[in-house]
């Protein structure tokens, strides 16, 4: 599949020296939901910039649907949506007149059917006559998403969308996500909120001083990166960990009252009845058991903390 | 061509103007007014004619020139400056627009602004000292070319300043100065030879005396070289645009 945005050795030096962006090389997949994680200053914001047109790459090339976004710009810009992180808006003008006005802005005829569909999608109707001053953060929030997709863009970037809005916001978001998903559009969102990212993501990149240090499906990160452990809580204390238990490499706690088994649960055999038949012939009783799964956050936490 | 994009910013800018009608043209009429209260009918009423020209009606093209240039500077590099302060010229910077397109639409929207000011302005003049417009095309093209050019200036120094107080400031201390030392009150061969030389290196000289020329068919300066000197300070201001947007300086990093 042809992607519908190509970055190839991306590089974004400051004047400074700063290096933001280290040859970045990434393929977007039309369609999907991208992740893209990162710790602060990361690069994800200036990655997203560079798409968009904000900033100014001191190196490498990036295509949108085909068009290079420097020689074609007008093509490539007519095809991206940008919910920025920052709640940038205009204080005295109505939410109606802004939405209306970025359409404009990316060429494209008026139509207020459109827009009307957009607000109420957003549960902005109610609020089209009111001043942007007049709106409470999370609205304020609906609007920026609004004003992105009012000129029906095939890709869609969400910067830290959810940053700081409730709970009840953050599940409108996610719903709309899917329901853009569903109509096809392409959607790249950088977040904090790790479990947002395992929630919608069909991929996810994880960026790091300015370098993608992976990308991969969301679901084989999580088999490939992702481990499963059994803890098992046992009666009395343990000193040390019998010898004939030496195959399973145990863990014991300092309080010798658990032990834990690490295991691969793709495999076919986990080794779990093994372990449970030794633990019996080894004469230890147990009062309880629990599995457990990384999530994403653990595998994103070890990665990133690799790389310092 | 980005139509859509220019109508946009276009109106957008020009409905931010009539949100705050009152300041936009109350307070330079007003202004206007007390400068014929004060210099063309109090002190005006004493001074002898220019060249055969009342004193009041003398200062009509300076006083329009004056607010003009004003209102040009102001409303260009604020319609620019805010979307920067305020973030939301993230918008711009997106959109599939050129710079040829991003200026058309907020110094358009500022020349027109400026272009019914002067021309509320001059019917106020009216009121006060009866004057002829001896060359009215002339008078309407200096007016815009003025607006144009000041429009396209000011644009600049929003994109240069990065604060408040640095809005304010060339048009505070460097044009303000230009325009009352340009001939707005008086005919620049009134002053020493000496002056009078200096007075040549400013550049609202010749759109005054273009301006009043238009009216009166009076003079400081060759209308020509009026309307070359007004040419060339606009081009020369679309070529710092133009540098402006290739660079992306103060706008993109």
């Amino acid at each position: 599949m042809t992607p519908i945005i190509r970055i190839s050795g991306l590089g974004k030096t400051y004047d400074t020296g700063f290096q933001a962006l280290k040859s970045v090389d990434l393929d977007i997949q039309p369609g999907e939901i991208f992740a893209l994680l990162g710790p602060n200053g990361a690069g994800k914001t200036t990655l997203i910039g560079a798409v968009c047109g904000i900033v100014r790459p001191t190196a490498g090339t990036i295509t949108v649907d085909g068009f290079d976004n420097q020689t074609a710009f007008r093509e490539a810009r007519a095809r991206v949506g940008l919910v920025p992180q920052e709640l940038h808006t205009d204080s005295f003008e109505t939410v109606w007149a802004t939405v209306r006005h970025s359409r404009g802005l990316f060429g494209k005829p008026p139509n207020d059917a459109l827009i009307e569909r957009v607000l109420r999608d957003l549960s902005l109707w109610d609020k089209r006559n009111n001043k942007m001053v007049t709106l409470s953060g999370g609205m304020k929030r609906r609007v920026m998403i609004a004003k992105a997709l009012s000129h029906e863009p095939k890709i869609l970037f969400l910067d830290e969308p959810t940053a700081g809005v409730d709970v009840e916001l953050r599940r409108d978001m996610w719903s709309m996500v899917e329901r853009l998903r569903a109509e096809g559009v392409t959607i790249i969102l950088t977040t904090h909120y790790i479990e947002e990212a395992e929630e919608l993501a069909d991929r996810i990149g994880v960026i790091s001083k300015g370098e993608i240090i992976l990308v991969e499906d969301k679901a084989a990160l999580m088999q490939k990166l992702g481990s499963k452990e059994l803890q098992v809580e046992l009666q009395a204390p343990l000193k040390d960990i019998p010898a004939e238990l030496a195959a399973y490499h145990l863990e014991l706690s300092e309080d010798g009252l658990r032990l834990t088994y690490r295991f691969d649960a793709r495999r076919e055999g986990t080794g779990i009845p093994d372990l449970m038949r030794q633990l019996a012939t080894s004469g230890l009783d147990f009062r309880d058991l629990q599995t457990k799964q990384s999530s994403l956050e653990d595998i994103f936490v070890t990665l990133v903390s690799d790389r310092t | 061509m980005n139509l859509y994009a220019v109508r946009s910013i276009y109106t957008y800018e020009l409905s931010r103007w009539f949100r705050t009608l009152s300041q936009s043209i109350l307070a330079p009429v007003i202004s206007t007014s007390l400068y014929f209260v004060v210099f063309g009918s109090a002190i005006g009423s004493r001074m002898t004619a220019i060249n055969g020209v009342s004193y009041g009606a003398f200062i009509v093209p300076g006083l329009m020139m004056l607010a003009v240039l004003t209102e040009s500077l102001s409303n260009a590099s604020f319609g620019i400056f805010m979307p920067k302060w305020n973030g939301t010229i993230y918008e711009v910077l997106t959109a599939p627009i050129s710079w040829l397109e991003a200026v058309t639409g907020y110094v358009g929207a500022a020349t027109t602004k400026s272009v019914i000011l002067g021309c509320i302005i001059l019917a106020t003049a009216r009121l006060f000292v009866p004057f002829n417009i001896a060359h009215p095309i002339a008078m309407i093209s200096f007016l815009v070319l003025t607006a144009l050019s000041f429009s396209l200036f000011g644009f600049i120094i929003g994109v240069w300043a990065d604060n408040f107080e640095k809005l304010q400031v060339v048009p505070l201390l460097v044009i303000t100065p230009l325009t009352f030392l340009g001939g707005s009150f008086y005919s620049i061969n009134m002053l020493p030879p000496v002056w009078r030389q200096i007075t040549l290196f400013n550049p609202v000289v010749y759109l005054v005396s273009g301006f009043r020329w238009s009216f009166y068919g009076l003079s400081d300066v060759g209308v020509g070289l009026s309307l070359g000197v007004t040419l060339c300070f606009t081009l020369g201001c679309c070529g710092v645009i133009w540098w402006i947007f290739k660079t992306g300086y103060r706008l993109r990093s």
